[in-house]
């Protein structure tokens, strides 16, 4: 339905042709021929589409057709785009102080076709290019506008924890799906993270109590950058502190990340992840049933 | 420096052009030819479509073409038609490696077409046909091995 209809009406080059262009062009080329410098130069004939580019600001002559187009095929899954052909015909070299002119039209959508890359539609546009009245060039293009096909690598594992003789026990806890706190065995005094001994009477000597896993955001930060390949940016990650009163640090989770705030009661569950470097439970926090922005049995 | 004349030849092969495909061709490349897809110079975004890196744009290509083709014929060689289609990508670290031989001449009108090939390391980057014009002048004009290489 889209075939014949124009992609871009009277769209006009953003820059007349000019020799700086040709220069930049023919650097990265590591084109020498005498032909693009000088007085007489033209430009090289195979600039012909760099003329019509949109650059960053992106193109202003493209017709509704053509965006509307597209946005059906994202939406379809075929958010990808390479192009695959390029065919052009030269009726005369453009030359410094051209001005160029160029209407698009959607040649032909080709069927679903399996790639691959991934499955998706060939898209053709037919462009003729102008200066003045004159034609001095074709352009058809051909791009694949497609869904990546599934052979993605496999997600990088994510980090584990650092387990040592001092800390053992709370990640045997957490094995077992119980949340372990640390109890000085002579002043009582609870701490976390696991340490040797209490920062309070200086004991050496110590049990566990198991929290109940309730505790309140107390403070927390999202996390947009750097990206790290085993995670999945922006999330929350929350310094929850317990109903017992020990802070813990763990992602919150059952809320979109910018709804997490300062007070939100949340609850431990136990995750258990599967990756390359096999099994691994972690406790993280979720936004207690009910709390603001809460999503039901939702990650 | 050899100067050996050579006519061009239906049949006749192009010396081959290496092309070293680094990480600045591509992105001098796509930014001369004012495309800022974001696969042609930021890895982390094309790896995060599926591209193992960032990869030549097909003006690119489109340009290296018509340079392989000019440089053959000389000053005077003009570029009537260049008709491309891309397979393996070019990825920074690979070579591309352009061959041409022609494939039709018609000396009276001074016109040459030709089948070109860029192969790298993954398979054929290019294949295509370019049309080229050039005068009596360039058709006897020496080609030597510096021009090859």
């Amino acid at each position: 339905m889209y075939e014949g209809r124009p992609a871009a009406r009277a769209g006009t080059g953003k820059d007349p042709v000019n020799l700086p262009m040709i220069r930049h062009w023919c650097e990265a080329m590591g084109d020498t021929s005498p032909a693009y410098e000088g007085p007489d130069a033209v430009a090289p004939p195979t600039m012909l589409q760099a003329w019509t580019m949109g650059g960053l600001c992106g193109h202003t002559a493209r017709t509704g057709a053509y965006d509307e187009m597209l946005t059906l095929l994202d939406e379809a899954g075929c958010t990808s785009i390479v192009a695959t052909d390029c065919e052009q015909e030269y009726l005369r070299p453009l030359r410094p102080g051209d001005e160029i002119a160029f209407d698009t039209v959607i040649e032909s959508v080709s069927d679903r076709k399996t790639t691959k890359l991934g499955t998706g539609y060939f898209v053709t546009t037919r462009t003729d290019v102008r200066v003045g009245d004159e034609l001095v060039g074709t352009h058809r293009f051909r791009v694949l506008k497609y869904a990546p096909s599934g052979r993605r690598r496999k997600p990088p594992p994510r980090p584990r924890p650092v387990v040592n003789r001092d800390n053992a026990g709370f990640w045997e806890g957490v094995a077992e799906e119980r949340l372990l706190v640390q109890r000085c065995a002579d002043c009582g005094t609870l701490r976390h993270p696991w340490l040797p001994g209490c920062n309070a009477c200086g004991s050496l000597d110590w049990d566990t109590v198991e929290s109940s896993g309730e505790g309140t955001v107390h403070s927390y930060v999202v996390m947009h950058h750097p990206p790290f390949p085993a995670f999945d940016p922006p999330y929350a990650v929350g310094l929850v502190e317990l109903a017992e009163g020990v802070r813990m640090v763990s992602n919150v989770v059952g809320v979109p990340y910018d709804k997490v705030r300062i007070g939100l009661p949340v609850r431990v569950e136990f995750r258990r992840y599967e990756d390359a470097e096999g099994a691994l439970t972690l406790p993280v926090f979720r936004a207690a049933d009910g709390a603001a922005g809460a999503v039901g049995g939702e990650a | 420096m050899g100067t050996e004349t050579t006519r061009p030849a239906v049949g006749g092969a192009l010396p081959p052009l290496e092309i070293p495909i680094t990480r600045t061709l591509i992105v001098a490349g796509a930014i001369a030819s004012r495309d800022y897809q974001d696969v042609h110079h930021d890895a982390e975004l094309a790896r995060r479509k599926g591209s193992p890196d960032i990869f030549m744009n097909i003006l690119t290509t489109n340009g290296l073409v018509g340079r392989y083709i000019t440089d053959h014929f000389g000053p005077t060689a003009v570029l009537r038609k260049v008709a491309i289609r891309l397979g393996a990508p070019n990825y920074p670290g690979d070579t591309m490696v352009l061959t041409g031989r022609i494939e039709e001449l018609d000396g009276a009108a001074g016109t040459a077409t030709v089948r070109v090939v860029g192969e790298n390391s993954i398979g054929n980057h290019v294949t295509g046909t370019v049309t080229v014009t050039f005068t009596e002048a360039t058709v006897t004009v020496t080609l030597t091995d510096e021009e090859a290489s």
